[in-house]
């Protein structure tokens, strides 16, 4: 049995066939090779898979693909501007806020939601947000400075525009 | 880790997905957030036959007031709950309980109605429901019926629900007077579920807690009120001294769980330590 879904990912108009069961992250990976959004875990702790639906930040190993026909999804690679990075990415660049960068899709789409929801949060609740998002190489300092860096320059281009 | 093959149905009414459940038994499951039961059957511990999504059914998802009660939708996420306005002035305990869940990700599809029919024995819902003696509106084949918080919670990831049943509302009686709330928990580390969560709600009257509601969830095989502790404190003023000799009281006559994570002794001593927490907490939110 497939299942036919309708959806858009990253603006683009998508149709497939699907597997009920397939995981909207292998949609994302194998399915259209977007292999920006990581399969960590596997088990929704570590948050490697995040990605946006309808802009809610989602681990994408935790829901089927076919729970997200209609939706509007964004991965990584939905982010940056051509080559001109995303305020999120750059503050990760900026600020060191990656060591072997395999968490940093999932950090910084879990950022973006944060900072959609609370443009300035303070250190705590930054931590609070990255709740969700495991990094085993070299903590939570850098990535703290990234979002806070990225919390900083949205700021700024809100009050350009 | 990919599920066994299923066959997925949306149901687009509640009367749908009730067609669902009758002519497939046992073998169907209702899929709301997904956020238990797709864990569980990636790692085959579930394994539907039909898999029946309910989170587009329209009219699932709202918080409202209604005769002097909240009214949440049962496909209501956590997050919502948590950030809702409306919620936090009448009943600010339960914005605790949906902020305390899983996390960020978890508490946007995850729902309240999903949480209360998987019932978890460490779930956080089950205490904010129990402490604000909330009402379970079922909706199945033979029609509608309103299930007491207290009659709802029956073991081991038991309910009152049956298996043709679907939870569609949770109606909440606003207390009314003096009130303080807090929902107090102990977070098992890695799994973010409750080791010891405990909700109360205390009314005060004349300087004395005239009424006081206060719930375990993660103690036991489910989440219940512990009476003991209610009655202590009952009747007395809401300072240290009589929340603590009320707090001596919890999860005494109760079977307490053991696992690797924490033993029945320390386990009891938890529900202790957090019925005070959370008691001094709503008294200092009087």
């Amino acid at each position: 049995m497939v299942s036919p879904i309708h959806l858009k990912v990253n603006g683009q108009p998508r149709s497939d066939e699907v597997e009920p069961r397939l995981l909207l992250v292998y949609y994302l990976r194998e399915v259209l090779n977007l292999t920006g959004t990581h399969v960590g875990c596997d088990t929704s702790s570590c948050g490697a898979c995040v990605v946006l639906v309808d802009g809610k930040a989602v681990k994408s190993c935790t829901m089927l693909a076919v729970q997200a026909d209609g939706s509007e999804i964004t991965t990584i690679e939905g982010l940056a501007n051509g080559s001109e990075l995303h305020p999120i990415q750059e503050g990760f660049k900026e600020q060191h806020g990656l060591q072997c960068g395999f968490c940093t899709p999932g950090m910084i789409m879990t950022a973006l939601q944060l900072l959609e929801r609370n443009p300035d949060p303070n250190e705590a609740e930054i931590r609070e947000a990255l709740d969700g998002n495991y990094c085993r190489c070299t903590g939570y300092h850098n990535v703290v400075k990234a979002i806070q860096y990225a919390a900083k320059k949205m700021k700024k281009e809100v009050f350009h525009d | 880790m990919i599920p066994n093959k299923f066959d997925y149905q949306k149901a687009t009414t509640v009367e749908e997905a009730i067609e669902y459940l009758v002519e497939y038994g046992d073998e169907a499951k209702l899929l709301a957030g997904g956020h238990s039961l797709l864990p569980a059957m990636k790692l085959r511990l579930n394994n539907p036959v039909k898999l029946v999504d309910i989170n587009r059914i329209p009219g699932l998802k709202y918080i409202r007031e209604e005769n002097a009660m909240l009214c949440l939708g049962a496909a209501t996420t956590h997050y919502d709950i948590e950030s809702s306005e409306l919620v936090k002035s009448k009943i600010p305990m339960l914005c605790q309980v949906a902020a305390s869940i899983g996390d960020l990700q978890v508490r946007n599809m995850g729902t309240i109605g999903g949480s209360l029919a998987h019932a978890d024995p460490a779930a956080d819902w089950p205490a904010g429901m129990l402490a604000t003696e909330a009402i379970i509106v079922i909706q199945g084949p033979e029609g509608t019926k309103n299930v007491p918080a207290k009659d709802f919670f029956m073991g081991l990831y038991t309910t009152a629900l049956a298996e043709n049943e679907i939870i569609t509302e949770i109606r909440i009686p606003i207390p009314e007077g003096n009130i303080g709330t807090a929902y107090a928990k102990c977070v098992q580390p890695a799994s973010r579920f409750a080791l010891v969560g405990c909700a109360t709600i205390i009314s005060k009257n004349n300087g004395l807690c005239d009424r006081v509601k206060l719930a375990f969830t993660g103690v036991s095989v489910n989440a219940f009120c512990d009476e003991a502790v209610e009655h202590a404190l009952t009747g007395h003023a809401p300072d240290v001294d009589n929340i603590t000799i009320a707090a001596e009281k919890a999860a005494i006559n109760v079977d307490v769980l053991s696992d690797h994570f924490a033993s029945e002794n320390y386990r009891r001593h938890l529900a202790k330590v957090y019925a005070k927490k959370a008691l001094m907490e709503a008294a200092n939110n009087l």
